[in-house]
């Protein structure tokens, strides 16, 4: 439908992995910041209100 | 009449009469030229209303959830599918249900229609050998009824029921078709492109909900898009919630849509919303080798879970 690639991420985490949880966190947040505010189905406030 | 007609009016009469369905629900003209409309017959003397022609698109399986009584519906392909999955989905009891099966003649789209003899008002129609006679003020016109297909049932590969207690007729030859074109052609776009492509698909849609509540699947008590605590999504035409509706609307029907044509059918502004849920039907196919609708003992894939399903995307 369009999203960007890079703004969804799936992982299977088990609850005794935490470093891959970390590894997995951090590169999310990497990419989704590198992509910026998402722009796509979303609304600003003026918008809402 | 047609055949269909007669044996459906026959049948009806039989059930009713025997006492074994306490209602019956099929077609009967409707107050518009190619509008039949769903119709419940109760009484055994009234059932010569019946009709069944190729204005019959509007899906029967949608009248049946939540019905304590037994009743007898017809069902052409997509119908059946659709009662398949009510079964499945525990919507409808087997037992009080009688199915009367109707191989499918195809069902005309009345906007081609319309198109086809330039707009003008249309009072009268009748079909013969795959023509349709459509007559108004001053004019006759014969067109040919493949040329005014619903855009659905031209690529349905599923005419004939997949279950019924009673056929109306032989089993139709079934077609090879190529369903999913215009899906490929918005897949080889990019995202850029998609989302551009998505936001004009549905630029004029009103909100009114008419494809959803024409859909079989939509039997939810209340509705996403109606609750308001909390509210998931505006209620405004702005185009994020428009789009957040039919996209959601759409997953909402991933695995479960017979493409009855349903939708496109009753929407007011002719928005083509099957582009979604074809895309999603053609993933379920590709992926879980499934379509919908085709089996009453077999549950949908998104609410089963196998080993073997693909998981390429988790990372
Ligand atoms: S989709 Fe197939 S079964 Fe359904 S109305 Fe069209 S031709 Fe008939
Ligand atoms: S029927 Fe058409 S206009 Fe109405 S909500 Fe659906 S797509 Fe929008």
């Amino acid at each position: 439908m369009g999203v960007e690639p890079g703004r969804l991420h799936f992982s299977w985490i088990s609850s005794a992995e935490s470093t891959k949880f970390v590894d997995v966190a951090t590169k999310v947040i990497e990419e989704v910041r590198a992509l910026g505010p998402a722009g796509q189905l979303a609304k600003t406030k003026a918008q809402v209100a | 009449m047609s055949d269909y007609t007669q044996k459906i009016r026959e049948t009806a009469k039989k059930l009713l009469s025997e006492g074994k369905v306490d209602a019956v629900i099929g077609y009967r003209e409707g107050t518009l030229p190619l509008m039949a409309e769903p119709c419940l017959v109760k009484d055994p003397e009234k059932v010569d209303q019946l009709v069944f022609n190729s204005f019959c698109g509007v899906n029967l399986a949608n009248y049946l959830p939540k019905r304590k009584d037994r009743v007898a519906v017809v069902a052409k392909g997509c119908d059946s599918r659709n009662i398949a999955l009510h079964i499945v989905e525990n919507q409808v009891d087997r037992e009080r249900l009688f199915v009367i099966g109707a191989p499918c003649t195809r069902m005309v789209d009345r906007r081609k229609v319309a198109a086809a003899v330039g707009g003008r008002e249309i009072s009268g129609v009748s079909e013969q050998d795959g023509k349709l006679t459509v007559s108004g003020p001053g004019y006759e016109q014969t067109v040919d009824k493949k040329d005014v297909l619903q855009d659905n049932c031209s690529i349905c590969i599923h005419r004939n029921p997949v279950l019924a207690d009673e056929m109306l007729g032989e089993k139709l030859p079934e077609q090879e078709a190529d369903r999913y074109a215009d899906v490929r052609e918005v897949e080889a776009m990019s995202p850029e492109e998609r989302f551009a492509h998505f936001k004009d698909l549905f630029s004029e849609c009103i909100r009114c909900y008419a494809c959803r509540n024409a859909c079989p699947l939509c039997y939810c008590p209340t509705c996403f898009v109606d609750e308001s605590k909390p509210q998931w999504v505006g209620k405004s035409i702005d185009p994020t919630d428009t789009m957040t509706f039919h996209f959601l609307r759409a997953f909402h029907c991933a695995g479960r849509c017979t493409d009855c044509g349903a939708c496109e059918r009753a929407c007011p502004v002719g928005i083509k919303v099957r582009q979604l849920t074809r895309k999603l039907e053609k993933d379920c196919l590709g992926l879980f080798d499934w379509e919908a609708g085709m089996n009453p003992d077999v549950r949908p894939p998104l609410d089963t879970w196998r080993p073997e399903d693909p998981e390429e995307f988790i990372k």
